[in-house]
């Protein structure tokens, strides 16, 4: 099976002979880096090896398309539920650039004492099971050879239950998961000797098949009271991960610390979150940094979440990351939706790329306060690691509350999550290992008496078996679907006209769930603004109307507001009437025509219009415009009266007038097209001279309504309009 | 635990007098032998104890399935034979029997041969 960039990705294509399906390969990948790597002209000091196909920034087009890719990889969490419509949305952020998914898992998961199976749906997350994670893996195969880079697939082992799922991801060929038992213990109330015991086994088990590690920590700064002042206690349980980990058999270069600068504005931003992040990547020298951003102080406006997430990515670059994450623009206010997705991911790279070699040419101060602070961040966290040790140790000290505190270490304010030793989910199930205890299986951690069998496979416990799964996949035990209404084929039969018909409906997270969105401005107070708008919403027969987002432009004059809804109508691709793409020639046949008759044109901006940007692009030839052709332009300025521009037409005998008007103020764009075209007609040169307008609000159709010969719109080209001049030019030389 | 004692006031320039004339390089490494000291009793306790988690990841590892295990190992439990491995459970009966190891977690399953068992690990019947 192979993707075609054109093609939708056929889901049940995928997941058919599923249950043999063998993962390409195990272990986390890096990005390659090119130094030097030239593109457009462009050098770049810190990008990664472009991928095969892509789909760039919005601007790319006028850099010849190029995609510069970052050096580190990209994260993006994609998880809406239904895994099956998450594939297509991982095609989609791998060809922006992400080349690390996560997937959450649903709510409720890490409570669950064994793996789940099937596919059931999920809320807030993916139940992470066997045949949901070799679907995903195996189209994830297929999306890296369409882009031409590796995927990492992450998703993670904590829980009650995360020794079984690291055998399960070691399998199925997943490439990173978080690994953290305090995020058990702190977050989830699971019993914390259990989840010590239960790590050491994961991560020997993610050590054997290359996984990358990412800890939990960061959860600590979402979840404090004043994010900042856990910063001492953030680099303590880093350390207990981290050490933990290097003793249960990982190496340092599949250890990443996932860490968020805690503060967001209106804070003073990187005088806390610079020294912060200094501090870290000193103490940690030679483990990986996961750098995620802020969500703790996310409003509902994208806007602001994303200026928050670009001074997130300036720390990145100041200091260093390996890993960057993104976390959605819209996650503070609905389950994340496509596009924001693949905003996050653009933003990511556009700012990575546009900082391309910024150490080069500034550093960071070695004397003064951003030094003063990283040495007291790290003496904070020294003292705390003190006291762990004198209370009588991390158990004991997550009972005395010592985790979360909002106080700024060694402040207290008892406010912290205190845990008992022998309370939490799944108490007092750790058993000890007699003398005689044995597991033949590979990548098992701590005692294990195989010499009383063979003391030759002491070091190879799983010959005594013949080889386990991980030696041998054909051992593995396969199960398909537990549950015979809540699984996947029951969720695409009820969406297959979307997938198998020509209808078409509007999706934001899952195909056919018509969510749209409407964004609009009400002259009244944030509260009238916000009932008003669901009225609005339901006089456009809208279902499910929610106001999304809010944001006062002033307390009475105006107030901005989203909402959400569902349509209920479905659109018939086949009843569509598109019209066919802009009209082009070949460079060589325009420039053979001109050559050949000549071509003079008149241009102007018409009307009260001082907007010559798009007009100049038109027509000089540094822009790729007209003149490269060889068509000779006399421009006559901006606020041309329509009588000027047709005189000057007539006395330098032009073959054709460009008129280009941006206000489309109560469509004077359109006045002043029309009466071009009358004032031709009356001075009688229309039947000889071609009229073509443009601007950024013209639509094609509307303009020769008002009797031009072409309008032009946005995304317009020079080479669009020479080769209309030219079309058109032959067929009046015909007529006549 | 008394939530008084609990909350203290910031006295890190008092606490901090013996880091201060430390190096950051002697710093660093307090940081990690501190760190070491913090989780040294956690691995031990890791090398030396098992879970069901545990238990029944290995019996992934040697062919059974998910669903196979977790009754596997409820039952290694209830014959309080978890301290030898439930891994190790179902190889010996393999041994024993000369069966595969499938065959045996999968008799295990079904109630039989547990007395068998118990007797080879030298456990008497509870």
């Amino acid at each position: 099976m192979k993707l075609d960039i054109n093609k939708k990705l056929d889901i049940r294509e995928v997941m058919k002979d599923i249950e043999h399906y063998v993962p390409k390969r195990r272990g986390w990948t890096w990005r390659k880096h090119e130094p030097h790597l030239k593109m457009d002209g462009y050098e770049y000091l810190e990008a990664s090896t472009p991928l095969k196909q892509s789909v760039g920034l919005p601007s790319s087009k006028y850099f010849n398309n190029i995609d510069p890719q970052p050096l580190p990889v990209i994260t993006t969490e994609i998880a809406s539920g239904r895994f099956e419509d998450d594939i297509r949305r991982m095609r989609m952020a791998a060809v922006h650039g992400a080349d690390h998914i996560m997937v959450i898992r649903t709510a409720g998961q890490s409570h669950f004492d064994g793996l789940i199976e099937g596919t059931p749906q999920g809320v807030g997350g993916v139940p992470i099971t066997r045949k949901q994670v070799r679907i995903q893996r195996k189209a994830l195969d297929l999306i890296e050879e369409e882009v031409g880079r590796p995927i990492n697939y992450h998703s993670y082992v904590s829980g009650v239950a995360g020794p079984e799922i690291a055998v399960m991801f070691a399998e199925e060929g997943v490439n990173g998961a978080h690994q953290d038992p305090q995020y058990n213990v702190l977050y989830r109330n699971i019993n914390m000797v259990r989840s010590f015991v239960d790590a050491a086994e994961s991560k020997k088990i993610m050590a054997y098949a290359n996984m990358l590690q990412i800890d939990g920590a960061h959860n600590a700064n979402a979840t404090a009271k004043v994010a900042w002042k856990v910063m001492p206690e953030l680099l303590v349980q880093h350390a207990i991960n981290c050490m933990y980990s290097l003793k249960a058999g990982m190496k340092k270069e599949l250890i990443a610390l996932s860490t968020v600068p805690p503060i967001a504005p209106p804070a003073p931003d990187l005088r806390i979150n610079l020294p912060y992040a200094v501090a870290l990547r000193e103490l940690f020298k030679g483990f990986r940094i996961r750098a995620q951003m802020n969500t703790k102080y996310m409003e509902s406006s994208t806007r602001e979440a994303t200026v928050t997430h670009v001074l997130n990515l300036l720390i990145s670059k100041l200091t260093s990351c390996d890993i960057q994450s993104t976390i959605t623009p819209d996650e503070g206010r609905n389950v994340p939706w496509h596009m924001y997705n693949v905003e996050a991911i653009d933003t990511a790279k556009q700012v990575l790329i546009g900082l391309d070699g910024l150490m080069e040419m500034v550093e960071l101060k070695q004397t003064g306060y951003l030094r003063e602070k990283v040495r007291e961040l790290k003496e904070r966290a020294v003292l705390f690691l003190e006291e762990i040790l004198a209370v009588g140790g991390y158990f004991k000290a997550v009972s005395l509350g010592f985790f979360i505190d909002s106080g700024f270490y060694p402040e207290r304010n008892g406010d912290g999550i205190a845990r008992k030793i022998d309370g939490g989910i799944a108490a007092n199930t750790v058993y000890k290992r007699d003398d005689d205890y044995m597991a033949p299986v590979t990548a098992h951690f701590g005692y294990n008496n195989i010499s009383q069998y063979d003391p030759s496979l002491v070091d190879n416990p799983s010959a005594l078996i013949d080889g386990c799964t991980f030696e041998k996949r054909e051992k593995i035990i396969f199960i398909d679907e537990l549950d015979e209404n809540d699984n996947v084929y029951n969720r695409l039969d009820e969406t297959e006209k979307y997938r198998s018909t020509s209808l078409l409906k509007p999706e934001v997270e899952w195909l056919g769930d018509g969510t749209v969105m409407v964004d609009l401005v009400l002259p009244t107070d944030a509260r009238t603004a916000e009932y008003a708008a669901i009225e609005i919403g339901k006089k456009m027969n809208l279902e499910d109307v929610e106001v999304i987002h809010r944001e006062v432009l002033h307390p009475a004059e105006g107030t901005r507001i989203q909402f959400k809804g569902k349509v209920t109508f479905d659109i018939d691709i086949n009843d569509l009437i598109i019209p066919e793409p802009p009209f082009e020639l070949s460079d060589t046949e325009i420039t053979e025509f001109v050559k050949k008759h000549g071509f003079k044109v008149v241009a102007a901006t018409i009307g009260e219009d001082e907007h010559s940007v798009g007009l100049r692009e038109i027509i000089d030839i540094k822009h790729g415009g007209i003149e490269k052709y060889g068509i000779e332009c006399v421009y006559l300025g901006t606020s041309v009266p329509v009588e000027k521009l047709v005189d000057a037409a007539i006395e330098i005998n032009a073959d054709a007038i460009l008129a280009s008007t941006i206000i489309s103020h109560d469509d004077i764009h359109y006045k002043n097209m029309k009466k071009l075209h009358e004032v031709a007609v009356e001075k009688g040169i229309r039947d000889k001279v071609i009229i073509v307008c443009g601007g950024t609000q013209v639509t094609p159709d509307l303009a020769k309504e008002q009797g031009v010969d072409a309008g032009f719109g946005r995304g317009t080209k020079g080479s669009h309009v020479a080769s209309f001049l030219v079309k058109r030019k032959k067929e009046l030389l015909n007529e006549n | 635990m008394d939530k008084i004692k609990n909350e203290r006031l910031d006295d890190f320039e008092e606490r901090r007098k013996h880091l201060k004339d430390l190096t950051d390089e002697e710093l660093h490494e307090r940081f990690w032998q501190l760190a070491e000291q913090v989780v040294s009793p956690l691995i031990e306790l890791a090398y030396t104890h098992t879970s069901p988690s545990i238990e029944r990841s290995v019996l992934l590892r040697m062919g059974f399935s998910s669903i196979e295990a977790k009754t596997l190992v409820d039952k290694v439990i209830d014959h309080h034979l978890i301290g030898k491995g439930a891994g190790h459970v179902v190889y010996k009966l393999a041994k024993l029997k000369g069966m595969s190891i499938r065959e045996a977690g999968l008799a295990l399953i079904e109630d039989k041969y547990w007395d068998e068992v118990l007797e080879a690990f030298g456990v008497v019947k509870k």
